[in-house]
């Protein structure tokens, strides 16, 4: 059937039992989890036979498995049967350019501010635009091509380019490797594929928008991205979500591999809708994200500013397994009214003269509870690895709490660990002398607060880091006073 | 009509009351200096002009070019043109000199109505002033206060205040902790921003300052009060016998 005919037929059929929440019709798998549900996601994505069977080797091991506890986190019991886990906007995700886009979809950005069409123009930035599970936008991808970047959607590469899925999906996060990452191996839906080749630096910052815009709808987004030998490549990752006043639940995962010389420089920004200040709704987000830096002299760098969703459990890590690898973690996670947060990495040294930085910065409001939780683990091998730690806390008021637990694991005698902590409150006098100098309450505490981050947004993308500066203004407001 | 009036002001902090029925009038162009002993209440009326919240005002007014200034939250005063030149600077990590003076512009231009200066404008203005008050550059592109040396704290108050160019300031024993030649600066930079409309109240536990700015009136503040009020030669006869007689 052509991708015309389908959407011919999918448009003749009665969604309204569905009950759809946006004008945007869906078609949408009752809640539920079983191996059909497996095998029809698989075979809405036109998958191969050996990549249904990997789905099915997690999904078994996955029930198996518990969710696991050690978390500071608290929240209510997830119903994995209640859950829907396939959802894909009528239209077909093949799309020649944006004119032939739903245009409600397009309005929909625009109402979140994310103008698809200006950021092709202005930023010089390929989206990639994530609607839910569907790609339905990829541009600027014959600019890339050009340079032989591959960028598309999962799902496109496991077709089009199955011998580097093959040989690098569950490399460095296997199927099997915890709760949440092994569901979403199961029922991944979409995600970002990119390949930079060999000593290719690619020519422009390759970002993804992701949304979430369906009710009870889990999001399960798969990205891969390799840079092959002395290539290098910055990935921006951005996330809103319209309000909802239901638990949503995301468990992500992102994998990144490295090989000689090359580099990627992973940015985040999420902002998913909190819950409200009763803790009623927002987005429970368990990730797993994770780079190998496989080739020797390669380089891994994860920033993320963490400003949404009711529960954040996050570990972006790096496996430093190639000689003189280099691994950092810059983080800035702000709790307000009852989010909470157990957020850091893991750094593990396996390779010789391997480095690795982390820099944390928590800020918790309202009742906020932010942790921070982070293993820097030196094997025997790693002679003369090096790990700076610096973990700092602010709190804003008296009903927010800050967590440190830092986990140091050193099995050679010529690797150094250093480690700094910190935590403070806003201090009275500082936010009375910047009302003295005529700066009012809100602008002082976000001017304090952009201080406290400054080490991270400085690892920012420049566009991203005016965001970042602007989220944790609107994201502090009403905080003081 | 007066720049400030100061009219039986009781204030108190934690609890403890510290100014018991304070008077002042400041005309526009004068520079007045109080000075008293420890705990007379200096920095409470430096504190409570500038409105910090920490400190109560149980009775009493202040009034500022008509206005009741106690009505005002301590940014509108700001705005208004009061400037206090904090006793102990504090410290923002992570904030430059120049985002931290930015923003303060930009919050009074935006507060008086008028554009908010661009970066080059404002970099040309801090020039100026920075050659004014004899203060490096290089000072402003670090943050606020962090690492400074006391002397370098008090000429940033002032090279803050040359900026800003408020119609009232406050010293608080600016000279404190300062040498000869970072007391000469910060006394020529005051003296420079002397101008018929602008006051100042300058405080200080010492005669020395006053050498070098020249007040037009000089006050004792004993025990929350002002026990008495004099010319510049009143300083010299302080320096020379202490308070004690004074309150006596």
């Amino acid at each position: 059937m052509s991708s015309n005919e389908e959407i011919a037929v999918l448009a003749q059929r009665d969604y309204s039992r569905y009950g759809f929440v946006t004008d945007i019709e869906s078609d949408t798998l009752p809640p539920g989890l079983d191996e059909e549900v497996i095998r029809f996601i698989s075979a809405r994505k036109d998958e191969p036979q050996w990549f249904l069977d990997w789905r099915l080797r997690a999904f078994r091991h996955w029930q198996k498995m518990t969710e696991p506890t050690w978390a500071f986190l608290r929240h209510e019991p997830i119903d994995y049967q209640d859950i829907s886990y396939f959802s894909a906007p009528r239209q077909g995700p093949q799309y020649q350019s944006l004119d032939e886009v739903d245009p409600k979809l397009i309005e929909t950005y625009n109402r979140l501010g994310i103008p698809l069409q200006e950021q092709k123009r202005l930023a010089g930035v390929a989206v990639d635009a994530v609607f839910d599970s569907v790609s339905v936008a990829t541009t600027f991808k014959e600019e890339l091509a050009e340079a032989g970047v591959i960028f598309c959607s999962m799902s496109e590469a496991i077709r089009e380019h199955p011998e580097l899925v093959e040989k690098y999906i569950g490399s460095v996060v296997p199927y099997s490797d915890n709760f949440f990452a092994t569901l979403n191996s199961a029922v991944f839906t979409d995600g970002s594929f990119v390949y930079v080749p060999k000593g290719v630096r690619c020519p422009m910052d390759l970002s993804t928008y992701f949304r979430i815009n369906e009710a009870k709808t889990g999001q399960f987004e798969r990205t891969l991205i390799i840079a092959d030998e002395g290539a290098s490549v910055s990935y921006l990752e951005g996330c809103t979500a319209p309000m909802r006043d239901e638990n949503q639940l995301h468990a992500a995962v992102v994998e990144l591999v490295t090989l000689k010389d090359a580099s990627i420089k992973y940015s985040t920004i999420q902002n998913w809708y909190p819950g409200d200040e009763k803790g009623r709704g927002g987005i429970y987000n368990f990730v797993t994200k994770r780079g190998k830096c496989l080739g020797d002299n390669s380089h891994i760098s994860w920033t993320q500013v963490e400003t949404g969703s009711a529960i954040t459990w996050k570990y972006p890590s790096c496996i430093l397994q190639g000689d003189h690898s280099k691994g950092e973690f810059y983080s800035v996670a702000l709790t307000g009214n009852r989010q909470q947060a157990d957020t850091g990495t893991k750094m593990i040294h396996i390779g010789r003269n391997t480095s690795s930085t982390i820099i944390s910065k928590g800020i918790s409001a309202g009742q906020g509870q932010n942790t921070y939780r982070g293993l820097v683990k030196i094997l025997k091998g790693a002679s003369h690895a090096r790990n700076y730690t610096c973990c700092d806390s602010i709190l804003i008021g008296d009903r927010c709490g800050a967590h440190t637990f830092p986990y140091i694991d050193v099995n050679n005698t010529t690797s150094s660990v250093e480690h700094e902590a910190s935590t403070s409150k806003v201090a009275e006098d500082q936010l009375f002398y910047c009302r003295q100098r005529g700066l009012d309450q809100e602008n002082a505490l976000s001017l304090i607060i952009n201080g406290f981050c400054k080490d991270v947004f400085k690892e920012l993308p420049m566009e991203f880091a005016m965001e970042a500066n602007a989220l944790l203004a609107v994201s502090l407001e009403g905080s003081v006073g | 009509m007066a720049l400030l009036e100061i009219i039986d002001l009781h204030a108190r902090v934690e609890g403890q009351e510290i100014l018991k029925g304070l008077d002042l009038v400041i005309e526009p162009g004068t520079v007045h200096s109080i000075m008293g002993p420890n705990g007379s209440g200096k920095s409470t009326l430096a504190n409570v002009i500038a409105g910090h919240d920490a400190y109560e005002v149980t009775s009493g007014q202040i009034r500022y070019r008509g206005q009741d200034l106690l009505e005002m939250e301590a940014e509108e005063r700001a705005c208004a043109g009061v400037f206090l030149a904090f006793q102990y600077p504090v410290e923002i990590p992570g904030v430059s000199g120049m985002q931290f003076l930015r923003a303060a512009v930009n919050a009074r231009r935006r507060a008086a109505g008028e554009e908010e200066l661009d970066a080059a404008r404002l970099l040309g203005l801090f020039r100026e002033k920075a050659e004014v008050v004899n203060i490096d550059m290089a000072l402003l592109k670090r943050a606020v206060n962090e690492g400074f040396s006391g002397g370098e704290k008090k000429r940033n108050e002032i090279f803050q205040m040359a900026v800003l160019e408020p119609t009232f300031a406050v010293l608080d024993e600016t000279d404190s902790g300062l040498d000869i030649d970072a007391l000469k600066i910060v006394a020529d930079g005051v003296n420079s921003m002397r101008h018929e409309d602008r006051g100042f109240l300058v405080i200080t536990h010492y005669q020395r300052l006053l050498d070098y700015i020249v007040p037009d009136f000089v006050h004792v503040l004993m025990d929350g009060r002002i026990v008495r009020s004099g010319g510049k030669d009143l300083a010299l006869e302080l320096e020379a016998g202490g308070y004690a007689p004074v309150g006596a």
